[in-house]
């Protein structure tokens, strides 16, 4: 029983459609509408009892106006006759007050467009089970993981998630686009305890756009109690360099620092130290990093991007050499290039730039081998603080992790910082690893960088 | 006084009200809340000097709550019609059903705080106004220094209208105006860039940004910002005395002790200040309050989102740990007085323990004899935000701003560093605290659990004897 199963699709499709014909008959030039409708359902369980159960569906309308040159945009939640007339004269209303740009517009006819076949976005089942089900889901992954250890002493609870959502796109160029997607996954956080009575806690979970592709409660729960018990006992390192291995987690959170790097809106504004260097060797020989949002099943997969434009495969780093900005149509004006298919649109706001599915491309060997090498030097498997700095590149985050002590795990680490530069660590990457796995729409293998600082004591 | 929006607006009635609540209470429950809100936005900002764009928004829904013992079943719908909101309260009550059943008690509106104003909100200026505001950040951000090259000024504000009722006879009706002006820019020098921001706010007039808050201010601190960066130097790594400014740097208490002070880490007893109460967690040099009753600040609210009358409550004395903050979920299951921290994103959002505008008070130490106290260290100044680790205590802020103090005189800026350090142990070691508390100027959000709120901090200059500074120099 999918809960849109409620609003015929029609339904959508000629709200969108009508909106924009309003907007052009009260005066608009150019019109873009969204609408978007989902449901979600969450189960957090902890200590073996229901914590919060939490179930609710939405709708909401957002739109975007055009007057010559200048532009505006409204959302609104109240979807009745009176709101959506409300919406578009309040956006035609807004527009006088913005600035002529030359560059402001909606895609050019051509431009748009979808990708055709079975995506494997939508699957109904992750709103299958009933509530006893979706319960059990989030207790066996919590039971899984605190069974491991008796260190395992308490728990930030195990839970269970799925959402389902639809989503439509029309334009004032006879767009109209429509897709549905579902998501679903479970989670445990454990916490242990030492002698001492010192608390670590970790997490690990499983995500699928069908319950098919979930892994089990039991593998998570497993997984989740291992990352925690290996944080216990950590102490502080001395400052100094060495080099520095990133898990896979934390490489992912390096690659987003690149795709934050190769955003439009950054470049154009020259707020971002790749702005300018198209065509350029910016980062090692073995670096190579795809956007690709038209992997079949993928989380950052979708037909068309926030504008109409369909996505696309886009190589952004090769070898080294920065090949493409990821872009919407507004960047890809302003920069004399053209969209790469990378709009991302909430309802709100004018669109930004999103990435799909991307990728650093894997080299030969597996972890285990990457720290095989390494004399002394830090595994890190979690950061904590957002310290980077784009224009500049300079990075610096709080981490934790595991000491390599001659190619072994010896014992973890904790309260230190590491630091570099993005350029400069990208262009040291002395290893990348074969270990590529996607689980999220960003995925990175093992990296070792060389030159980097980790503060300490 | 705008009394009654939600009666008049959808014609609700209390008769209604009964209704939802024991529908909600229909399969047990100890405690049942609807949560009624309606928000308007506005936002525009200015880009190479032009308004590319403006927004706004308007989104309304009610949130259904059904507690039993500590298990809470949530449901909401972005639809005000009684149908919808009666499905909602029912689907609350069948996630949460329980053999308890609790009558509803009548309602009653309890006195509370008026901290902000009514009528005059900055929502209710002009556009054209605050099209002004953006521009005249944008011309004041060039004016600084022909090196500004980026700049873009963005101004922002919202009034939420809220109605809590709940089975408890809680009736609290709120109207809560927020407004904001940001700049952030870009400097370059041959092959040199470096960014600057700054910006503010709260819940005020319209007025102050033509007063106090005006967009020159802005401007020009973001630009001043950016300059003194091109000529930074790497910031040095490893353990040294820490000098943090009045102010913004109050996100220091934020991360470092303010989320291990939540009631729901401690019930859960993952936090680690879980069992702390009476024992000492800093130096007698400090006392630390979270106080939602400052007029018309950023983190301030009359009530609270549970409808609670919001408190300044005392949570370090002398440095011995004295309270916790607490929503009324968790002060009933721990036996604690309840805050008034009890705070959501919207409508769509459970609640939980969060906290409002959290600062030290002042010391007796002149600012200028703490930085002549330090050898070798690193004044920080700004900071672009933080994050903690409630469980093992670890936390970390950037700083954005910072400089040397080499021989007791402030010497090079150097370049964003984060700081890392103990919750638990960092406040023990501040030796000197200054007699100059500030308050930030209104731009913090709080995230947890994937809930945003608006917060404040504030601290006055502090001496940190060690702390880790994660920079690339030596």
């Amino acid at each position: 029983m999918a809960a849109t199963e409620t609003t015929a699709e029609t339904e959508l499709r000629e709200l969108a459609s009508g909106v924009v014909q309003r907007a052009l008959k009260l005066g608009a030039s150019a019109v873009e509408a969204v609408v978007s409708e989902g449901s979600e359902f969450s189960a957090l369980v902890r200590l073996g009892e229901v914590e919060t159960l939490k179930e609710a569906g939405s709708r909401a309308l957002g739109v975007r106006v055009f007057v010559g040159q200048h532009t505006a945009n409204t959302s609104t939640g109240d979807l009745s006759a009176d709101g959506v007339e409300q919406l578009v004269r309040a956006a035609i209303e807004l527009a006088k007050i913005t600035s002529e740009d030359p560059m402001a517009g909606i895609p050019a006819p051509e431009q748009l467009g979808q990708l055709s076949g079975e995506l494997g976005l939508y699957y109904d089942d992750v709103y299958s089970l009933s509530n006893k089900e979706r319960i059990e889901q989030a207790r066996r992954c919590e039971r899984a993981a605190l069974e491991v250890d008796e260190r395992l002493t308490n728990s930030d609870g195990g839970s269970f998630d799925a959402a389902i959502g639809r989503r439509v796109l029309a334009n004032s160029h006879g767009f109209v686009g429509e897709y549905r997607s579902s998501y679903c996954s479970i989670s445990v956080a454990p916490i242990a305890s030492d002698e001492a009575g010192n608390m670590q806690r970790d997490y690990w979970y499983s995500a699928a756009r069908t319950l098919a592709k979930l892994e089990s409660p039991e593998e998570v729960g497993r997984i989740a109690a291992e990352r925690t018990l290996r944080r216990l006992g950590a102490r502080k390192i001395k400052t100094q360099k060495v080099p520095i291995v990133f898990d896979r987690q934390t490489s992912a959170a390096l690659l987003h620092h690149i795709l934050d790097a190769v955003n439009g809106d950054s470049i154009y504004r020259h707020a971002s130290f790749l702005a300018g260097k198209l065509g350029e060797k910016v980062f090692g020989a073995n670096l190579t990093v795809i956007d690709d949002g038209t992997i079949p099943g993928g989380f950052g997969t979708r037909p068309f991007d926030g504008e109409g434009v369909p996505t696309r495969r886009t190589t952004v780093i090769e070898n080294g050499e920065l090949k493409s900005y990821l872009l919407n149509t507004y960047t890809a004006k302003k920069l004399g290039l053209a969209t790469t298919g990378n709009a991302s649109r909430g309802l709100a706001g004018t669109p930004g730039i999103g990435n799909g599915n991307v990728y650093l491309q894997p080299g030969e060997k597996s972890q285990e081998e990457i720290i095989k090498g390494v004399k002394q030097g830090l595994l890190v498997t979690e950061f904590l603080g957002f310290g980077v700095n784009l224009v500049t590149g300079d990075f610096s985050r709080g981490a934790s992790g595991i000491w390599i002590e001659n190619g072994e795990l010896a014992y973890p680490v904790e309260e230190i910082t590491v630091a570099g530069n993005l350029g400069e660590m990208f262009s040291n990457l002395a290893e990348v690893g074969s270990d590529l796995i996607w689980r999220g729409a960003v995925a990175c293998p093992t990296l070792r960088i060389e030159g980097m600082t980790i503060a300490g004591e | 006084m705008e009394k009654r929006f939600f009666f008049e607006k959808y014609g609700l009635s209390e008769r209604d009200l009964d209704k939802y609540l024991g529908a909600a209470l229909s399969a047990g429950g100890d405690y049942a809340d609807l949560y009624f809100e309606y928000l308007t936005s506005t936002s525009l900002s200015v880009d190479e000097s032009m308004v590319k764009s403006a927004s706004q928004g308007i989104s309304a829904g009610c949130g259904v709550r059904v507690v039993t013992g500590e298990r809470t079943g949530y449901a909401y719908t972005d639809d005000l019609a009684p149908e919808k909101i009666l499905h909602a309260a029912r689907t609350a009550a069948l996630i949460a059903s329980a053999p308890a059943k609790t009558p509803v008690v009548s309602l009653k509106d309890k006195a509370r705080h008026s901290l902000y104003p009514v009528t005059d909100a900055a929502s209710d200026a002009e556009l054209s106004k605050k099209v002004e505001l953006v521009f005249r950040a944008d011309k004041a951000a060039r004016a600084y220094d022909s090196r500004i090259k980026e700049v873009r000024a963005g101004y922002f504000d919202e009034i939420r209208r809220i109605l809590v009722v709940g089975s408890d006879g809680t009736f609290a009706e709120d109207v809560q105006p927020l407004s904001r002006l940001n700049v952030f820019v870009i400097a370059r020098e041959g092959k040199l860039s470096a960014k600057g921001s700054s910006g503010g706010g709260g819940r005020n007039k319209f007025e102050i940004f033509l007063t106090e808050k005006t967009p020159e201010h802005f401007a020009n601190e973001a630009a001043r910002q950016a300059i003194l960066q091109l000529s930074a130097v790497a910031c040095p790594a490893g353990d040294m005395e820490v000098v943090l400014g009045p102010g913004w740097p109050g996100v220091l208490l934020h991360e470092a002790i303010g989320h291990g002070l939540e009631a729901d880490f401690n019930r859960k007893k993952t936090s680690a200040f879980s069992g702390l109460l009476g024992k000492r967690v800093a130096s007698d040099k400090c006392t630390v309050v979270d106080n939602g009753t400052l007029n018309e600040r950023r983190g301030s609210l009359n009530v609270d989102d549970e409808g609670n009358t919001t408190n300044n409550t005392m949570l370090i004395e002398n440095g011995i740990l004295k309270g916790y903050m607490a929503d009324k979920l968790s002060a009933r299951l721990m036996g604690l007085p309840n805050t008034g921290n009890g705070r959501r994103e919207s409508y769509e959002h459970i609640p939980m323990p969060r906290m409002t505008n959290t600062y030290m008070l002042a010391g007796d130490d002149l600012p200028e004899d703490i930085i002549k106290s330090v050898q070798r260290g690193l004044y920080a100044v700004n900071f672009s935000g933080g994050q903690v680790d409630i469980t093992n205590g670890k936390f970390v802020f950037a700083a954005s701003e910072a400089y040397l103090i080499e021989d007791g005189k402030i010497t090079a800026p150097v370049k964003d560093a984060t700081l890392i350090g103990n919750g638990p142990d960092v406040l023990t070691r501040v030796s000197m605290v200054g007699n100059d508390l500030k308050l930030d100027e209104g731009v913090g959000t709080c995230g947890k659990d994937g809930q945003s709120v608006p917060v404040g901090v504030g601290i006055p200059t502090l001496k940190i004897d060690r702390m880790t500074v994660g920079g690339t120099g030596n």
